[in-house]
């Protein structure tokens, strides 16, 4: 062995085979190294079929949902949109979403969103995570909660379990960093996969890294010593990863990827898809551009509906068909909605008293519409639902136990999804 | 290379092998003898009075919280941190030994003042410029209003110059000019950066940032309705602030193309929404749907002139107009938050918490803790002329700041990461920013491309994450995570740090060290500012076993492991 640089996806699963074995050899020097390679051993023999799986769509900016789930045709606040059938007996949504209309029987509208936060920052924290901002703690958001709790059934998985594509989303609160989401380009390019030396050396310096790391981790300096050799084994794992070739959407057909729409959201959506086949239980698929504040019906027309249709839509027919929708819920969301007054500049600006979320797959509705706006769109004149009730019913849907409580590092006691309520209707 | 220290570095390879010739006994009466001095420098208290000061206040906190501080960090660790946090990267081999071999007692106080002092005012600019260009214009390199080697320049002139603190702040909120350095644009002046980003949109950004960064306020919510819990901030305030920037336009500028090739800031009379400039208001719109009118008028109630006309002269030497960012200027310098938002931010930075969470959220519902350092600090900055580089010299100086940042049992009850109040018992260990990683592995390969600022900026530019709002908000996946990991691993930087052509670094140890003991020690010094322990030095030599007498790269191996270990990128 000589030479011989591992690719990643492109690295022949005999080259990847004597990467690891490499790393076993470390088990006798008890390094950290050597618990992860002999694990990597372990799991590469035995790919375990894993249960459920989350994408979230998240629309950063704050989405005008007035003009896309909830119209309100002939009022002064709705704007110049009409609404179109979809495949669902009355339900209408906006006419540039067509495709999405026709995908209507898989997903469920809850128009009866009614937040508080509307600030960029705090909306996308309290959405994330059912918590508003609190200076003393940080909580973890949807990401690396599902990851968190559907760890054991991914033991086969050699690739992080949130994964973030072109976005930040949040931090990954009191759960750690081990549970922070990997954030790639919608392009699909994980930089600086591939080792600057042969596997053989590579280990031998794996050994002396792991002898600082662990001179340092044993002179009691906290957690984050320890964090970052876990994150280390994390890399190198990665490195070696035949699954790495999920995050390579140029393998698909060219009919698929031109059905997701060639744009990064597009791309970002078909990668969605192909990283829940390998096990990942929870990917983030990041939209911006929807903090409309001037011209707000022409930048929907024209750019961001037509990309959000074609991939959203393509997104849940190619789940469907593949048989994967059962056990992969799809959430739609931003921040928060934006005024039904229409400002001076033709645009909206941000309002979090009466908006709509969207969610389809593994134990939702199907082709349901949850809650009701005043016909101004102003108020929600059903039951209000909260960013909890919302993370109550997504976990309920993927059967992670409502029950479940956690303690901050404080020790703190911290219900799951901040005690939210599953919102009556939406769970099948 | 120059030869003494490499010599020194022969000398303490000569204590590990008394170590491993079981000659301990002269190890430990050495090492106990440099514990006693250690103790007898802690004992000693601090002749500056506001050192003094800083001191007597964390005691009090730790008898009040009940934890016992830890003891000093080691000289060497010290020094580490002292060149990190005040220029901005780790110490040289040169450095460290110099350091070292100081025995006298105000040697802390020695290098403070040399980092401080013209020997290292170009690299102390340099890192201050770096800080201040996030904390004004953000990591996002996307915004074609604001150029960033314009911003960087100005920050650097005036870092060198060591401007007092009110004048830096005074000179970005009234600047005017071209924001980037080129020869069509004649009137540059870098200082325009901080605004010329921010006035779109009613100029909503340049408000909520000014009064975020400079009094520690967030009022970017009150532009819509009255701040939920911070009962001192309502939504008039908010306008009224605001209309101190409606005299100022950000005007692009082009070259031919259709790209902004810069940017002018200038100040214009300002008619008012109703038209009449001599009293200019601008309308703004309550949740019902009401609309009121707003003034300038600072947070703390004082109405400037409601006249929208810059200051001019009628033909009888009357007087008229006023000019809004300057009256708004001197009304920030003179606002009691002014010097405490300022010495939160410079004790959270060096301290790694500061006196309230988040640092730039004063108000009745978020209390600092403890209060009357905070005031007292303030106080103090602002006699001294709000002279940055005194307030910094007392914080690296203070009790808190050279403590270990090693754990034992008496300061586990201090810990902040699980919200507790920080009692600052301990150095909080962190994690280097970009910019000092990217610094420090420049200094520690004298790849000396120090001055290169553009691809540093190109580097950093792969770790921001954008939000995709109107606000250009952003993340860094510079934070711990696996592309931080692999960037260290198998990115171009380290790559170059670790490469054998020749003059390179390691070449450089190979040549100047003749035993293979010495070259690692280099290594551990260059990189670690300490020498390897027993263990390490059994795993180097396992190393070079198995490179089979291919000594460079066996070094190569070691230096690559040193470079991406928890202890390199942690700043201890």
């Amino acid at each position: 062995m000589n030479g011989r640089k591992c690719r990643g996806p492109a690295c022949s699963e005999s080259s990847r085979r004597h990467f690891l074995s490499h790393l076993g050899g470390l088990a006798a020097l008890s390094t950290p190294f050597a618990s992860f390679a002999n694990s990597l051993l372990a799991n590469a023999e035995d790919l375990k079929k894993r249960q459920k799986s989350a994408i979230l769509l998240w629309m950063g900016g704050g989405p005008s949902t007035m003009d896309i789930w909830d119209l309100k045709p002939g009022q002064a606040t709705g704007g110049p949109f009409k609404q179109i059938a979809t495949s669902v007996d009355g339900i209408a949504i906006s006419e540039h979403m067509p495709m999405t209309a026709r995908q209507m029987h898989h997903l469920a509208i809850v128009r009866s969103m009614s937040t508080r936060e509307a600030d960029h920052q705090r909306g996308r924290y309290y959405m994330h995570t059912g918590f508003v901002p609190n200076p003393n703690v940080e909580h973890p958001g949807y990401g690396s909660l599902i990851a968190h709790e559907l760890a054991d059934t991914i033991e086969s998985l050699e690739i992080p379990p949130f994964i973030s594509v072109g976005g930040g989303s949040v931090a990954p609160g009191f759960l750690g960093t081990t549970w922070a989401p990997f954030v790639v380009s919608p392009q699909g390019n994980v930089k600086n996969l591939e080792s600057l030396v042969p596997q053989e050396r590579l280990a031998n310096r794996l050994q002396m890294l792991g002898a600082i790391e662990n001179r340092f981790i044993g002179e009691k300096r906290g957690q984050l010593p320890k964090d970052h050799r876990e994150i280390i084994g994390k890399s190198v794992q990665l490195m070696a990863s035949s699954q790495l070739a999920a995050f390579n959407v140029s393998e698909e057909p060219t009919s698929v990827r031109e059905r997701y729409g060639e744009t990064n959201f597009g791309r970002g959506c078909l990668m969605a898809r192909r990283l829940v086949e390998v096990g990942v239980p929870f990917v983030e698929v990041n939209l911006g551009g929807w903090d409309n504040h001037s011209n707000i019906f022409s930048t929907l027309a024209d750019q961001k509906l037509p990309d959000l249709d074609r991939a959203m839509s393509a997104l849940i027919e190619d789940l469907a068909d593949r048989g994967v929708l059962d056990n992969t819920a799809v959430i739609w969301m931003g921040e928060f909605g934006r005024t039904p007054t229409i400002n001076g500049n033709g645009g909206r600006d941000h309002w979090a008293r009466s908006w709509s979320a969207v969610v389809g797959g593994a134990g939702f509705s199907r082709g349901a519409v949850i809650g009701e706006t005043s016909l101004d769109g102003r108020e929600v004149i059903s039951e209000p639902y909260s960013s909890q009730d919302l993370m109550a019913s997504v976990l309920k849907s993927l059967d992670i136990p409502l029950d479940t409580t956690f303690r901050s590092k404080n020790g703190r006691p911290m219900k799951i999804a901040n005690g939210g309520q599953v919102i009556p209707g939406l769970c099948s | 290379m120059q030869t003494v220290p490499w010599k020194c570095l022969t000398y303490y390879s000569r204590y590990t092998w008394w170590v491993q010739t079981g000659k301990l006994f002269t190890v430990l009466l050495a090492v106990l003898m440099v514990c006693r001095c250690t103790t007898l420098q802690a004992e000693e208290e601090s002749t500056v009075p506001q050192i003094a000061f800083i001191n007597s206040q964390i005691e009090s906190v730790w008898a009040d919280a009940g934890v016992e501080p830890v003891e000093r960090a080691t000289d060497l660790e010290w020094c580490r941190r002292v060149y990190l946090d005040l220029i901005g990267r780790i110490p040289t081999v040169d450095e460290v030994l110099r350091y070292k071999n100081d025995h006298s007692r105000d040697k802390q106080s020695v290098l403070v003042d040399r980092l401080l002092s013209d020997e290292y005012v170009r690299e102390y600019a340099k890192h201050w410029s770096n800080v201040w260009t996030t904390v004004l214009i953000g990591r996002d390199t996307d915004n074609r209003m604001i150029d960033r080697s314009g911003m960087r320049k100005y920050l650097q002139t005036a870092w060198e110059s060591n401007v007092p603190y009110d004048q830096f702040v005074e000179e970005l909120l009234t600047a005017t000019g071209d924001n980037a350095d080129r020869s069509e644009a004649v009137e540059f002046n870098g200082a325009t950066n901080f605004l010329s980003g921010k006035l779109g949109d009613g100029a909503l950004q340049a408000t909520a940032k000014t009064a975020q960064i400079f009094l520690g306020l967030q009022v970017q919510c009150t532009q819509c309705h009255n701040h939920p819990f911070n009962s001192g901030v309502k939504q008039n305030q908010f306008w009224e602030l605001n209309a101190f920037f409606r005299q100022t336009r950000a005007l692009r500028r082009f070259d031919g193309g259709r790209r902004v090739a810069w940017v002018e800031l200038v100040d214009e009379d300002f008619a008012g929404q109703g038209g009449d400039p001599n009293e200019a208001e601008i309308f703004y719109e309550l949740r019902n749907g009401l609309i009121k009118v707003a003034y300038p008028v600072f947070i703390d109630g004082t109405e400037i002139s409601k006249s929208g006309l810059l200051p001019g002269s009628l033909g009888d030497g009357t007087p008229y107009g006023v000019h809004r960012r300057r009256e708004l200027a001197s009304l920030i310098r003179s606002d009691p938050l002014f010097p405490k938002a300022l010495v939160n931010r410079i004790w959270a930075y060096f301290l790694g918490y500061g006196f309230t969470r988040p640092i730039d959220d004063f108000g009745g519902h978020n209390p600092p803790s403890p209060p009357a350092l905070l005031d007292g600090l303030a106080q103090r900055f602002t006699e001294y002329s709000y002279d940055l580089k005194s307030l910094m010299r007392w914080i690296v100086l203070s009790k808190p700041y050279g403590l270990s940042s090693r754990m034992t049992p008496g300061s586990e009850k201090d810990a902040p990461d699980s919200g507790e109040p920080p009692y600052f018992s301990r150095f909080y260990i962190r994690q280097m920013e970009p910019e000092q990683l990217y610094d420090s592995l420049m200094v520690a390969t004298k790849t000396n491309r120090v001055e290169d600022i553009e691809r540093q900026d190109r580097w950093l530019s792969q770790f921001v994450m954008a939000f995709g709002t109107d606000e250009g908000d952003s993340s860094t996946t510079f934070n711990g995570t696996i592309p931080q990991i692999l960037m260290l691993f198998n990115g171009d930087l380290v790559q170059e740090a670790t490469s054998l052509d020749r003059d390179g670094f390691l070449d450089q140890v190979m040549v100047a060290n003749h035993k293979n003991q010495d070259r690692i020690n280099a290594l551990y010094v260059a990189s670690l500012s300490r020498w390897p322990s027993s263990i390490e030095l059994r795993y180097a030599n396992q190393l070079l076993l198995a490179r089979q007498g291919r000594v460079k790269e066996a070094l190569q191996d070691i230096w690559w492991a040193l470079l991406n270990s928890n202890e390199f990128i942690l700043n201890h």
